[in-house]
């Protein structure tokens, strides 16, 4: 049976810790106090340790925990992230271009140009005037990469409302690149 | 059957933003594959979707490599080094 030994903690863990926070929180002081408060969950429930995973994993699947709580509590502060459905099926004449603003031509669309620093600021200053409950969504689901189906349990949300929310990001981070980058 | 093949732009475009996270089914694929024969605007959208997808990756990946010097400063570590103790100790 493995024992805890928290005075080690922060010399074993605390770098691991901080850096899987900060690539799913993005924001270094914010990433603190979470693996902050992660360790003194921790220490609170060190009891509850019983020895059958590593202390790293127990800490980490604290941490997970911690990192979705402030995702939800953002999400219940800005109001739950429910839209309306009006995506599939609304009568006969619903279902083309219409009414979406139809895509144009975007020149130098080239694979070379991925990895232009210019582009990348462009998008992210686009992804920064997403509503923040599209940007929360977004990127949770395209840069953190977790599964729709734990984010729609932790956000409750229904999976169509997240795709719903990821085509509307999607249409408006187009629209974004277009008017600032592609027709400048 | 024919008639389930048929699908409209919109029900592309969804299945499209769905397959950029792997998620659209095999039908749903072929589905989208025979809208993209009789509909050049779809198809633009896409390859669009496509590259828009590429460039959030590659924009994380990015954060990733320059995240990898970031750490907590000695001083806070100690800071809470001597915060656990204090706590540890209590329990």
């Amino acid at each position: 049976m493995q024992k805890l030994d928290p005075n080690k903690w922060i010399d074993k863990y605390s770098d691991y810790l901080f850096k899987y926070t900060l690539a799913r929180v993005s924001n270094y002081e914010l990433s603190k106090d979470i693996v902050q408060d992660t360790f003194f969950s921790a220490l609170k429930s060190a009891k509850n340790f019983e020895g059958k995973a590593s202390e790293r994993t127990w800490l980490v699947s604290i941490l997970k925990r911690k990192i979705i709580d402030h995702y939800r509590k953002i999400n219940s502060k800005k109001g739950k992230a429910e839209v309306r459905m009006n995506f599939y099926n609304e009568g006969d004449n619903d279902g083309d271009w219409l009414e979406e603003r139809v895509p144009q031509t975007w020149d130098n669309m080239a694979e070379k140009q991925l990895e232009n620093k210019e582009l990348q600021n462009q998008i992210n200053s686009c992804i920064d005037k997403l509503p923040e409950k599209y940007a929360m969504v977004f990127k949770m689901r395209t840069i953190q990469e977790i599964d729709t189906e734990v984010i729609c349990n932790e956000l409750e949300i229904t999976s169509s409302n997240l795709w719903v929310i990821i085509h509307r990001a999607r249409t408006q981070l187009r629209r974004c690149l277009e008017d600032n980058w592609f027709n400048k | 059957m024919f008639k389930k093949l048929n699908i409209t732009c919109k029900q592309a475009v969804a299945i499209c933003d769905k397959s950029q996270y792997k998620e659209a089914t095999f039908f749903e694929k072929i589905q989208l594959n025979i809208h993209f024969l009789c509909c050049k605007i779809c198809t633009k959208y896409s390859k669009q979707n496509v590259f828009l997808t590429k460039l959030c990756r590659n924009k994380s990946n990015d954060d990733k490599k320059k995240q990898i010097s970031l750490c907590m400063t000695p001083s806070e570590k100690e800071f809470l080094k001597k915060e656990i103790e204090k706590r540890y100790v209590k329990e």
